[in-house]
């Protein structure tokens, strides 16, 4: 075996061809979009993601500074603010991103796993905003926890989801949880880059077909 | 800077009960109705606004 081809067997080698071959640089941060992205409605993915910055920032010094100072200094009254507005922002950015994407029907062009990788973040997203609503340590997340604690016993996952128990719903939702959200949303995106945004309705060429005039349009767009 | 942050945290009290409406057996809280209609709202606004320097683009891209 000549030292080239030793090299082309190299694991390191085929793994960097796969990831290229996959998304090549400028399918993975390309200069220009097609001409439809240019909606309001393609904005909101993007809201999403920045709120979601903001969230894990905010978090991060929360966690730092722990549960005595966001409860009693002014700054730690901000920042837990800012963690809790940011989160309502990401879910109200994240809601009318997906219904846009339900509208146009975002799942053609062979992108079904984009999509589904989308409806499985979302329900990541709410398990996630769930955990910390349970582990504000005040009298809301007590409340919370305890309404909570029948209708998550009645599923059987009470067995290993305690949402009594503080520390472990605390771990939940600064560990496995976001872990699990980020990496959702990497390949949510990853996912986007491969296969393109997907493209709008051809509205004139449904009409033709309706009026038998012409074919129907083709669903299965795939940018090259 | 504490006045400044008391001001602005006397625009909208929240410190009380939440306030629910109820339709026979649907119940919302007014807050949730509020982002609710919000994002309706916003959703209707992105489809008919027209977006920024749109006719400047040329296009294209992958």
């Amino acid at each position: 075996m000549s030292y080239d081809e030793e090299i082309a067997q190299q694991w390191t080698t085929r793994v960097r061809r796969g990831v290229v071959d996959f998304l090549p640089p400028d399918k993975m941060l390309p200069d220009t979009q097609p001409n439809y992205v240019a909606s309001w409605i393609y904005v909101f993915g993007v809201v999403t993601i920045a709120a979601m910055i903001i969230v894990i920032g905010t978090g991060c010094i929360l966690a730092i500074e722990g549960p005595i100072w966001w409860h009693h200094s002014t700054l730690g009254h901000f920042i837990n603010s800012m963690h809790l507005w940011s989160v309502e922002i990401f879910f109200f950015a994240m809601v009318v991103h997906l219904w846009g994407k339900f509208f146009m029907a975002a799942w053609r062009g062979r992108r079904s796993l984009t999509w589904i990788t989308g409806v499985v973040t979302f329900v990541a997203s709410i398990a996630t905003a769930f955990t910390g609503y349970v582990s504000q340590t005040n009298f809301d997340s007590q409340w919370i926890s305890t309404q909570a604690k029948d209708g998550i016993n009645a599923t059987g996952a009470g067995s290993f989801f305690n949402v009594l128990n503080l520390g472990q719903m605390l771990m939940w939702h600064i560990v496995l949880l976001p872990l699990v959200a980020v990496l959702l949303v990497v390949l949510h995106v990853i996912l986007v880059r491969h296969r393109g945004v997907v493209p709008p309705f051809d509205e004139a060429a449904i009409k033709a077909a309706k009026s038998g005039t012409a074919p129907a349009p083709a669903t299965e767009e795939v940018p090259a | 800077m504490d006045s400044l942050l008391g001001a602005l945290a006397a625009i909208i009290n929240l410190n009380h009960q939440g306030t629910f409406i109820h339709w026979g057996w649907f119940q919302i809280s007014v807050a949730n109705l509020v982002v609710i209609i919000l994002m309706i709202v916003t959703f209707v606004i992105a489809l008919l606004v027209p977006f920024p320097g749109k006719n400047k683009r040329r296009g294209g891209g992958k």
